[in-house]
């Protein structure tokens, strides 16, 4: 019997190439004659360029020329391009200078006199509400159906804003399901907060640098992206060329978590500046330009009311997000609508929200777009509900959490399977909550324990992408992946149901990724944790093609009927006798047609067919769309707990702590599992607590820019003993059962630690992320803060 | 004149202050593709006045490797663009998060903060230098990371790895808490934290075995 695979841990076959330095990032590739590019970056929140003499700067010897705004592709609206001349962020490129050496770059780009002219702009997206408030475009607040229009709130919505009440204004986006006005009526207690939830940027370790080079006609660039094919077809449609003539080399990506889902506007830069110049561009991104053009979450200023029953059930919840979209927009509150839905099953709810373009760096989706932000915000008001109620913190997130028939949202949708609770319980025991409570407001000299829960859903799946796979005549299987390689190991991953439906050993297996030369078939891009669920899927469909091609060749060459045929470790056997994979990879080849790739199925994605062409006669193709079909969302869930210590003289945080149990449905690879429940979970903890964005509000420039000043959590900032758990029960519309993990964690992490500092402050719920010192002192000496309420970008 | 000497002198002669304001003035960086390109330089003229490459001789990863540089250039950039040793990582340009971590004479140093003068007559060793050229053997602390399956994007990994090494040839049994401390000048910005700990208390594990 081949081994079992699935549910194992295997080191992806990767791991030596990244421990030995052999792999190669994006930075890493140098090409013959090969210049740097170096970007003019907009020193002003919103200027229009006047005038550029480069006459000095391409005066200088060893400077190779210089791209414009005009150089590259311009659309109407709020729409990035990769250079402008009328910036909408501090940090925005202007323009791109080349030279033989990056040092020269610089130096040119100092040399470059900019006439700018200042114009308005609005950091906070409060600002741009109010009555003759700025705006960050010229053209207006909001645009939609290709026209600018200017949405202002009136004088009475900000008076009930600066008396603390959520105000009737107008919103862009709105939904409302049962009966929230008479679910309020009723409830018992209302829990009514105004928070905030801070923008941070994504910070990847690996910056997205990208080298480009032109040769006969093709591109091959060299960018760092979260999902590969979806990059190559995105790169052609910027550059409006013929996808098949763009080589894209993906083959490692250093972090992304949203950053880089198809790799990022910037990354356009290299392939249009070397088809200027005829030279390869390399385009070497830092730290403080990844704050810049790096993308970020977008904050929150949102106004919440929970209606709760005496018993602890939530009836209504009613939510208005002010969201600060940054220079290009983003629509992360969506998805916190539902997500609110979701966790706390209130049946009435109301959700209102308005999205602003602010002059602040282009925002895009991080890690548990929305949910984050949303779970992060509203799980310290459950538990201020359950305090006031006299209910434990968590009987009442058993109380409300879904489960499998659960409809949510504005147009009742349905989930493919939910095991929430599940997942409560086992954390519950694991982290011992009911043994925690005695600890919980326990204080020792300054230092105050907390506990506290975050209970995180996000999606987690998606249906109908392509699976290629060839058997060769080396007996080997080449399982193609059009997926990215950012960490999380799904590249390999994802192929195992194809190795154990083929019966294969994982020392047979080959994984082809990163090159698209190679061939990919259509995938999913690689984000919203879609990737387990869509490509375990996509590759089992395509494993059996693969076992249905082999069974029909096994009993064409030695008789018996295909069924009568079974494969294992490498070998197809039935009653004609046995035949090694080899054997029948060579066969395919004799047999043509369907068998080696030559005819393909009608219904693969128009994507699919150059790659599965490009491979036709190499061996024994599996080529399949996923027809698997189902109903219904695919979700996941974390449930985090949390203990903390909260030093009351400092205001300083200490995580003790932490528990992260998570509903994915069956488990692949324990070993990575863990890893991105953990690692999601401190990624929303830095989120909640350490990595703090600021800007001047008088110069509408950004402060923290560097790791040092917005700190990602680092190895001491967690306890050295996480732990973590599975639910493991499969997700019965998927073929191999596993939904993807990603996500939910980050506002499980984020949770948890708001909770637990609430609890650790008697319960005060702060309403604000991230949770500084200054912020904790203030709440506790009973001060006032040095901000408003409602600031954005203020820490 | 000799090694040393130039060492100190060139540490005299560009002390911290003057070389973060020479670094920070293009833009962090010190680069050239000279050694490609074929045209020692020509950056020099330009950005640095009187600055002008120099041939020295680096002793990295067990070899000697004759190169020029600049005054002003950082180990980093000379491992990456002259000698082409792209394992040792940038992510931050400025000493933040530890991704260009090689050894210094068996000590752990970012490479993007040390001038690649201050490392003449000192042995260099990169994430490169570490697997056995001849045998292919992995190190114990590579060795410890397959087994464990560490890392996820691993951008940071060759930092942590040789600052990993460094540890153990301080401490060759730390607790846990001992190597979070020992690992805390890196940054991993997955969170892997907990598996990095259990690379490097395996990494230990097989050291004493051997």
């Amino acid at each position: 019997m081949a081994e079992k695979l699935i549910g194992t841990d295997i080191a992806p076959p990767d791991l030596i190439a990244k421990i030995t330095g052999r792999a190669k990032y994006s930075e890493d590739f140098r090409r013959d004659g090969m210049v740097f590019a170096k970007l003019l970056l907009s020193p002003m929140p919103h200027c229009r360029v006047r005038g550029v003499d480069a006459t000095r700067a391409l005066a200088m010897p060893g400077v190779v020329g210089i791209l414009r705004a005009e150089d590259v592709p311009q659309r109407d609206g709020p729409r990035e391009a990769v250079l402008t001349d009328e910036p909408h962020y501090e940090g925005e490129p202007i323009l791109a200078i080349a030279a033989e050496t990056e040092e020269l770059a610089a130096a040119a780009i100092e040399m470059i006199d900019l006439d700018l002219e200042p114009l308005p702009f609005v950091i906070d997206p409060l600002d741009s509400l109010r009555p003759g408030g700025p705006n960050a475009y010229s053209e207006g607040n909001r645009f939609a159906d290709d026209e600018w229009t200017d949405v202002k709130w009136t004088e009475a919505d900000f008076e009930a804003i600066d008396a603390g009440q959520m105000p009737d204004a107008q919103a862009v986006s709105e939904w409302s399901k049962g009966d929230p006005d008479a679910a309020f009526a009723a409830a018992d207690v209302i829990i009514d907060e105004q928070i905030v939830h801070q923008s941070l940027t994504h910070d990847p370790m690996e910056p997205r640098s990208t080298m480009a080079y032109w040769e006969n006609g093709k591109l091959y660039a060299h960018v760092s992206t979260q999902s590969a094919q979806r990059t190559k077809f995105g790169l052609a449609r910027a550059l409006d060329m013929d996808p098949e003539n763009v080589i894209l080399v993906a083959e490692y990506c250093g972090g992304g978590f949203g950053s880089k889902i198809s790799g990022s506007t910037i990354m356009q830069l290299p392939a249009f500046f070397s088809r200027k110049i005829n030279r390869p561009v390399m385009h070497r991104v830092t730290r403080a330009e990844e704050h810049y053009y790096g993308r970020a979450r977008p904050g929150f200023q949102s106004w919440v009311k929970m209606a709760f029953q005496a018993d602890g059930k939530c009836t209504g919840i009613d939510l208005f997000i002010v969201e600060e979209g940054g220079a290009y927009g983003s629509g992360d509150n969506g998805s916190a609508g539902m997500i609110a839905d979701l966790v706390y099953t209130p049946q009435n709810m109301r959700f209102r929200s308005v999205s602003m373009y602010t002059n602040t760096p282009p925002k895009a989706a991080q890690r548990g777009p929305g949910g984050a932000q949303i779970i992060s915000m509203l799980e310290p008001m459950l538990d201020k509900a359950a305090r006031e109620l006299g209910i434990d913190r968590y009987d009442i997130r058993m109380l409300n959490a879904p489960e499998g028939d659960v409809v949510f949202g504005p147009r009742d949708s349905t989930l493919t399977s939910v095991h929430a609770k599940e997942a409560l319980v086992m954390g519950a025991e694991m982290f011992d909550w009911q043994g925690k409570l005695e600890l919980s407001g326990r204080q020792e000299g300054t230092k105050v324990t907390g506990i506290g829960i975050g209970l995180s859903p996000y999606t987690a799946g998606s249906r109908g992408f392509d699976g290629l796979m060839m058997i060769r005549p080396d007996g080997k299987l080449y399982v193609h992946q059009g997926i990215g390689n950012l960490g999380t190991h799904s590249i390999a991953d994802t192929a195992r149901p194809a190795a154990e439906i083929l019966g294969l050993n994982w020392d047979q297996v080959e994984i082809v990724w990163g090159n698209s030369s190679q061939g990919m078939p259509r995938s999913s891009v690689q984000a919203g944790s879609q990737t387990t669920h869509a490509h375990t899927r996509a590759n089992h469909a395509a494993a059996m093609d693969a076992l249905d091609k082999i069974q029909r060749l096994a009993a064409r060459r030695m008789g018996g009927s295909p069924g009568a045929y079974s494969v294992d470790n490498g070998r197809v056997s039935g009653p004609g006798g046995s035949m090694t994979f080899a054997q029948i990879a060579q066969a395919a080849i004799a047999a043509g047609g369907a068998f080696d790739g030559h005819d393909l199925p009608e219904d693969i994605h128009p994507e699919t067919v150059p790659a599965a062409e490009g491979l036709a006669g190499t061996g024994l193709m599996g080529v399949a769309k996923d027809n698997y079909g189902g109903e219904g969302g695919i979700y996941s869930w974390v449930a985090g707990f949390a203990l903390v210590e909260l030093d009351i003289e400092t205001g300083v945080v200490d995580l003790k702590e932490y528990v992260g149990i998570t509903d994915c449905g069956t488990v692949i690879h324990p070993r990575s599992l863990g890893a991105q429940v953990l690692g999601g979970s401190i990624q929303g903890m830095g989120m909640a607590m350490t990595q703090r964005w600021v800007f001047d509000p008088q110069y509408g420039v950004p402060f923290a820019k560097r790791f040092y000043t917005a700190r990602p959590p680092g190895i001491l900032d967690v306890p050295p003993d996480l732990k973590w758990g599975a639910v493991g029960i499969p997700d019965p519309q998927s073929p191999v059962g596993a939904k993807g993990i990603g996500e939910p964690p980050v506002g499980a992490g984020a949770a948890a630690l708001t909770t637990a500092v609430a609890d650790a402050m008697g319960g005060q719920c702060l309403c604000r992320t991230p949770l500084t010192p200054d912020i904790i002192l203030a709440e506790l000496e009973g001060r006032e803060r040095a901000h408003g309420r409602l600031d954005q970008h203020v820490g | 004149m000799s090694d040393a000497d130039s060492v100190e002198l060139v540490e005299t002669k560009f002390s911290r202050r003057t070389f973060i304001k020479g670094v920070i003035a293009v833009g962090a960086t010190a680069s050239t593709t000279s050694q490609f390109l074929g045209r020692p330089g020509l950056a020099s003229a330009q950005t640095m006045p009187g600055a002008a490459e120099r041939l020295i001789t680096l002793r990295v990863n067990g070899q000697d490797r004759p190169v020029d540089i600049l005054p002003n250039e950082t180990l980093a950039m000379t491992l990456r663009y002259r000698l082409n040793l792209t394992g040792t990582k940038l992510g931050c340009d400025r000493a933040e998060c530890g991704a260009c971590t090689v050894l210094v004479d068996g000590v752990n140093q970012y490479a993007c903060s040390m001038l690649t003068h201050q490392v003449r007559g000192r042995a260099v060793t990169t994430i490169e230098g570490l697997q056995d050229a001849e045998t292919g053997e992995l190190s114990t602390v590579q060795q410890a990371v397959v087994e464990e399956g560490g890392f996820q994007c691993a951008f940071c990994a060759p930092g942590f790895i040789m600052s990993m090494t460094a540890m153990l040839d301080e401490n060759p049994t730390p607790t846990r808490e001992e190597a979070a401390q020992a690992l805390s000048g890196n940054l991993c910005r997955c969170a892997d934290y907990d598996k990095i700990l259990n690379c490097a208390m395996r990494a230990s594990e097989l050291a004493q075995r051997a």
